[in-house]
This record gives structure tokens, sequence and C-alpha cells, in this order.
């Protein structure tokens, strides 16, 4: 082994028995044992562990491959082993060295967790060899083509995903394919194994045709491309509209995390406008939620009574435009003082802005109007037609409504003068400046539209609850709406979308990282930073539609002939 | 009177005078550069004409109207455009981009037209593309148009930011150093495309630039900054022979002897 490095190779796989000591002692191990991806046979805790095994082995193959390419698989395994080792010591020195005086999870769970339910030598034995089987497999991986790998690592991430999703799936397929594919706590072998097949067959076709798919379609003509594009609207639109009522009364906590997510979309679409767009960091945003969510609890509950002498409730429709008013101005008031202020100073006073608003709202001295900590109750619901919306499935078609409005209004203004003008100051206020833009009426602008739409996210939302509350207008919302942002991709409309049901939608959905939130954000974050920095899906220059179909546009007299010409 | 008149200006910042009681009259279309050591002051010049910088005294007035008091973007819109000395283009954004932002100006929709997608405005992009592609093809960067400006090489980026400036519609062209940093060839293209903007398009151009055989080959007139004042004005010939000029480049002592090789020569 002349030449291997062992230094590097030992190295990697101390860092990552750092990462998986530090997730067993935090519990996060434990906790997630709980759930099973494969019934008795992997729990979602260990498979944490066999990740940090994965992720450390591949690092350390790829270090040693490129010394010499067979040194790879025995890198991955070494890391391996020294993670096993090192876990294993903690497994063996917990009860001897009375640990958990001093790290309350380091728990009798925690052990037979890590020794897979054995006992003693037994359960040493077979965590070691996991780890190093995970370590080889990690270098194995690393030494086939991407080509093969990718559709590989994707099959088994989303069979995972569909493990851990198991309580909606369960619910929502029909009984018998549900019982095929998954168990009381996770998949069933036979599910998995299908599951892999599917999806690696699904990935290795997209690998190996998708490229030549999706370029044959940018490739037709504007004139072509335009109905697909509709069908593919009308098709996501037909689902999205048929979920409800295909699932009745199975989908109330489906729907009920799809609306969260869906409030956080049309927030985020909102905020993708003041920081993606134009490049002004509010960490304040969630005034304008809370203001919007106020105004129509205030205007339409009827509680209240130092309201009420003067205005009778209203009901949500009459409302609505008044909360949509309410947070579009006070964008605008925010917006004048912050003129001046760039970068970090634009952060600090929003942030003091958002603050201020959720202490106005527990104040005691405006408690006859906006309800104090306890908050307000009895906010009116959207009525159409006599029907008025209750269950979440009900709101899940307003909210629904509310991104299709941001989204449209956001891909409107994203290529036309306003949205150049917002991404010129983001480039360079004082360049964007010397071109002519008044950047005062360009940030108003952008902090008002962004501010009615966190207003109409928090209009339903108040709705939605019945009730609100000061507690639920915290920071934590606005570092939220942010985070979703910075990883679905800046500026980018669908990384809106991916990054809400990234960072809002799973955690709803598996409850055993909530205690952990915090922590998984942060690993996340960093790990987007230093990976992927423009985000999940990032925002994609359709320099080929961006150019042709405006081109093209105006001389509609020619259109007969204009597809020959540009198919050739 | 000149299309654009520096009277007696004066910035300060604390106690040190950048640009002291300078003077500058530019002509209607000509080629005007402004020369001299690093830190004459001639980028803060720069700066007080496009409104960046308040004069603190003194009188700029640009085709007979004061602008000394104006915001800078009112600045630009009047028809005063600039490019930078360390290029500043929208990395971000594509060529077309680029110079659709320096449109901005001769475009009119704002947040309503295009939500609710009135033809008035299709029009109006419509146009405005067409004249993004005609500027671009102007300084042969029309097959470029798509890719994002920090992509593109540096000789191709300076022409870009020309483009831009050029969407503007400005009737005054300040160009900060165009020529930093580009090859022979280069240098050689840029001056015929600073020939061009002056003869086709009928803009002053007003120059900050270093490189001697630039500034002597183009200018009609050359002013000449030294600690913030001027110190001389004239056609190339006066100022390569004027000795306060060499002293301000080269030195006391050294002005004697090279003014009498140029003047052999």
């Amino acid at each position: 082994m002349r030449g291997f490095p062992w230094r590097e190779t030992i190295r990697t796989g101390l860092l990552g028995s750092v990462v998986a000591l530090h997730i067993s002692l935090v519990g996060m191990v434990e906790a997630f044992s709980r759930r099973e991806i494969l019934k008795d046979v992997v729990s979602m805790g260990q498979l944490l562990l066999l990740l940090v095994v994965l992720i450390a082995g591949y690092l350390a193959a790829q270090r040693a491959a490129e010394r010499r390419r067979v040194y790879g698989v025995p890198a991955g395994i070494l890391t391996g082993l020294i993670i096993g080792l090192v876990l294993a010591a903690l497994a063996l020195t917990i009860k001897p060295l009375n640990m958990r005086e001093v790290l309350t999870n380091a728990s009798r769970g925690l052990v037979k967790v890590l020794l897979f339910d054995k006992k003693g030598v037994e359960g040493v034995a077979m965590l070691l060899g996991v780890m190093a089987a995970g370590g080889a497999v990690a270098g194995v991986l690393q030494l086939i083509p991407s080509k093969v790998r990718r559709p590989i690592v994707y099959a088994f991430i989303a069979t995972l995903t569909l493990g851990l999703l198991r309580d909606i799936f369960a619910v929502v397929l029909p009984r018998n394919v549900a019982r095929y594919f998954y168990t009381s706590s996770g998949l069933t072998p036979k599910g998995a194994i299908t599951l892999l097949l599917v999806w690696g067959g699904f990935f290795t076709f997209s690998q190996l045709w998708g490229q030549r798919i999706r370029s044959s379609l940018e490739a037709l003509p504007p004139q072509q491309q335009r109905p697909l594009r509709w069908t593919a609207y009308a098709l996501a639109l037909v689902i999205a509209l048929g979920l409800p009522q295909l699932l009745g009364d199975r989908g109330g906590y489906i729907f009920e995390v799809l609306d969260i997510v869906g409030i956080y979309i049309v927030m985020g679409l909102g905020l993708n406008i003041v920081v993606g767009f134009a490049g002004l960091l509010d960490l304040g945003y969630v005034a304008f939620f809370a203001i919007g969510a106020y105004t129509m609890a205030v205007l339409t509950t009827p509680e209240l009574p130092a309201v009420r002498q003067y205005i009778e409730p209203m009901g949500f429709w009459e409302a609505l435009p008044i909360a949509l008013l309410a947070s579009l101005l006070s964008g605008i008031i925010l917006g004048v003082p912050v003129l001046k202020t760039r970068g970090d100073y634009l952060a600090i006073i929003t942030l003091g802005f958002g603050e201020i608003i959720r202490l106005l709202v527990i104040s005691d001295a405006l408690k006859p109007i906006l309800g104090g900590a306890q908050g307000i109750t009895g906010v009116a619901r959207p009525q159409l037609f006599g029907w008025e919306a209750t269950d979440p499935q009900d709101f899940f078609y307003f909210i629904l409504v509310a991104i299709a409005v941001g989204f449209f209004i956001s891909t409107r203004l994203k290529d036309s003068r306003l949205g150049r003008a917002w991404k010129a100051i983001r480039e360079d206020e004082d360049v964007a400046i010397a071109m002519g833009i008044d950047h005062v009426a360009t940030k108003l602008t952008a902090f008002a539209t962004g501010a009615t739409l966190a207003g109409l996210s928090g209009a339903i939302f108040s709705s939605k609850l019945f009730s609100i509350a000061p507690h639920s207008f915290n920071l934590l919302i606005s570092i939220n709406v942010l985070s979703l942002l910075i990883v679905g991709g800046m500026g980018s409309l669908p990384g809106v979308v991916v990054g809400a049901f990234a960072l809002v939608g799973l955690p709803e959905l598996l409850r055993e990282f909530a205690e952990y939130r915090m922590l998984v954000y942060g690993a996340a974050l960093v790990m987007m930073m230093i990976f992927r920095p423009e985000g999940l899906w990032p925002e994609t220059l359709h320099a080929r539609e961006f150019g042709h179909g405006k081109e093209e546009a105006p001389g509609s007299g020619q259109a007969t002939t204009a597809p020959a010409a540009a198919g050739e | 009177m000149g299309i654009l008149d520096i009277r007696n200006v004066t910035k300060r910042f604390g106690g040190l005078v950048a640009v002291r009681n300078v003077t500058i009259t530019v002509e209607p279309q000509s080629i005007h550069s402004i020369i001299g050591p690093n830190g004459a002051g001639k980028t803060t010049l720069f700066n007080c004409i496009t409104g960046f910088y308040r004069a603190d005294e003194g009188e700029i007035v640009f085709n007979g109207e004061p602008i000394q008091y104006l915001a800078p973007d009112e600045i630009a819109r009047m028809g005063i455009a600039r490019t930078y000395q360390n290029i500043r283009l929208f990395a971000n954004l594509t060529a077309i981009e680029n110079v659709l932002v320096g449109l901005h100006s001769h475009l009119k929709s704002w947040l309503v037209q295009p939500i609710l997608g009135l033809s008035s405005y299709h029009k109006e992009e419509a146009w405005a593309r067409e004249e993004a592609m005609r500027l671009l093809e102007f300084v042969d960067l029309k097959d470029q148009a798509y890719f994002l400006a920090k992509n593109l090489p540096y000789g191709e980026q300076r022409r870009l930011e020309v483009a831009r400036a050029l969407a503007l519609k400005p009737k005054v062209l300040l160009l900060d150093e165009p020529t930093a940093g580009m090859n022979p060839r280069e240098t050689e293209e840029t001056m015929a495309l600073i020939r061009r903007l002056r003869d086709e398009l009928g803009i002053t151009i007003v120059l900050i630039e270093h490189d001697m055989k630039v500034v002597m080959n183009i200018s009609d007139i050359i002013s000449v900054l030294d600690y913030g004042e001027k110190i001389a004005e004239g056609s190339p010939l006066d100022i390569r022979t004027n000795p306060r000029v060499i002293e301000a480049y080269l030195g006391r002592g050294a002005a004697s002897g090279y003014a009498e090789s140029a003047e052999a020569a």
C-alpha cells in the first residue's frame, strides 16, 4: 500500500465519527429509530448513521482514488471501520462510565440501536461489519462512473423518501396497494425492492433520454411549445383540484400540511421579489404577514368591543382588500426609512421592524384593538355562493389561488422593465441609478409588492386558523421564509415551491424532526452553501424562449410560416 | 458655451481638496480628454458631473441647464451616461438585459402594465428588444446577447458597458479609462469605436485615459489635471510640448529635457 493516503483517510473517518457521535448524543439517532424504513431490518436512526458513513466514505474514497484508483474502496472501508469503532466505543462505555448523568441522551435505547439489538461482541461485530460495508459501498459508488451512480443514488433517495412518508401514502393509497408497500411503520421488503426497481428504471431512463427529450422539446418553435406548456399547466391544475375530492376525509392531515406549505409558498413568492429580485435583505418579513392576518382578524371577528362599537364585523371578502391594502401600505412605510440603507444595515432595520410589529400586537396598550397576548378568535371564513370554507381541503383551494396569483405576478414582472430595474439594483445600485433608474420608486414597489403577497398569505392564514395569537408571528417565520428561498434558489420561482416542501413540508410530516428542526436546518443550510450555493432549483436562463418568443410575438401575421423557418 | 460647462468646481473630502476650482468647457460633438497623474481628481470630477458627488462650489451646466443639484438618475435621464474605470456591469444579467436596463428611461411600463399584459406593454417590450439588439450589433456583440455579462471576455465586457451607456441615448458620454488593460489591437478597435460614437451618433465624448497614444491620437482637446487643479488645456500638440504637463507627469527637472526632445522630433 505505498502512497495510500492514511492520514487523510483517518482524518475523514474521525470527522465522520464526530458527526456520528454528535447526532447520537443529541438523541437524534434514538428518536429516529422509532421510525422504521424496512420493517425489522433498518430503522431511520441506523440509516442516519449509515448515511454519515456513506458520505464520509465517499469523500475519503474520492481523495484516495485520486492517488490510485484501487485505493478508493479500501479508503471507504477504513473510514467506515473508524466510525464503527468510535460508535462501538461509545456503545460499550455508556454504561460503565455512567454517561447518562451528563449526557441525558446516552440511554440504553441508544446502545440498543447502535448494536442492532444484539449484545456484547456480537453487537460490536455487527456494527463494525455494517459500517465497513457502508464504507465499501461508498467506495464502490465512487468508483463507478457518474452515469451509473446517479440513477442508483437517486433511486435510493426516492425509495427512502417514500418510506419516510409512509404515514401519508399508507392512508392515501387504496388499501391493498398500501399493504403491498407498507407495514405499520415502514416499507415491506418486497415493496422496497419494487420501488427501488421502478425508481431505478425511471432515473436510468431520464439519465439516458431525458436530456434528449428536453432539448428536442426546447427546439420546438414557441408556437408549438405553448400548447404543450398549457397542457402541463392544465394537468397540474386538474390534479391539484381533484386531489381533495379523491382523498376525501382520509386527506385531512395531508391537507393540513399542504395548507401550511402553501401559505409559506405565497410568502416565499413575496419575499422572493424583495430579496431574490431586488436584493433587499428583509429579515422582518413576518411583519407584513402579521399585518395581513391581524387586519383580517380585527375586521371580521365579533369580539373586540372597542372596535365593534365603530364597525360591524365584516365578511372575509370585504376584509380581504383592506388587509391587502394595509400590508401594501406598511410595505411602503417600512420602505421609506430604509431607502438609503444597504446590506447589513437594511437587514438590521427590517429585523427591528418585525419585532416592533410583534411587540405592538402583544402589548397591553393595544389589547382592546388587537387582542393582546390571547389573540383574537372568530375570524371570518371565506364564503362563496353560500358555501363556507371550513376544513383544510377547502382552504387548500384558496391557497392554490393565492399561489397562482403570486406565480402570475412574479413571472409577469420578472422580465419586465420593473423586474429588470429590480435586478439591476440587486446587482449594483450605483450603476442602476447612473442608468436613470429611480431607485426610490423601484425599491418601494418591491417592498409593496412583497408585502402585499405576505398580507394575502396572512389573511388566509388567520381565516384558516379561525383564531390568531401573537406567538405565531415571531422572527422564526422570517427566517424560515428566507431559508426556503436559499434552499430553493434565490430568485427562482420553482425553487420557492421546492424550498417550501423541503423546509416546511418535510418537518411537518416527520414529526421526529420537529425537535431537531433547527439542527437539521442549520446543517442543511451549511451544506447548501458549500455544495450547492445556487439552490436546489436555481433560476435558469431560458435564453432560447426568451429570445424567440418575444421576437416573433408581434409579427403574428407571419405565424403560419414562422414554425417552418424556426424549426429548421 | 459648450454642451457641458464645468465652472469653478471645487470638491473637498474633509481637508483634502480633490478638485480645486476647475473650469472645463466641453464643446458639442468633440472628443475631450481629461488626463493627469493618479489621484489628480479626474474620476472625482466624473462623479461630480454625474451627480454621485455634490460639488462644494461652482456650477455644472448641461445643455444650458444647471445640474449640480439634481439626483444622479435625473442627470442620467437628461442625457449624460458613463462607463467605469473598473468595469461595472450587471454581472448576473445577460448582455441584452444589461442593455435593456440602459433603455429603462425610454420605456414607460411599471407594475400594472406587465401584470395585465396590455398590448401597449408588449409593443414597448418588443421595441426595446429590437433596440437593444441594434445597440449590441453596433458594438459587435449580437451573438453574445444571451450570455451572462460575467461570462464575457474582458474586451467584450468593455464594449457591453458602452452599449449599455448608449442605450440611454446620451448627448454626452463619459468614458473612464476605456482602454485600460487592453492589448494594442483591442485598443485600436476601441479608438475606432469611440470615433464612431462621435461621427455616427453625434455623441460628445469626455474621456479619462492614461494611454497617451490613445489620448494624443483621438482627442480634439485635452484638459490636464494635477492635484485637483487644471494645469493646462489645449490641442494634443499643445499639451505634448507643455512643460507644466511634462513636469506633472515626470517630475521637476525632467521637463526641460523632454520638451526639447519633443520639439526636436
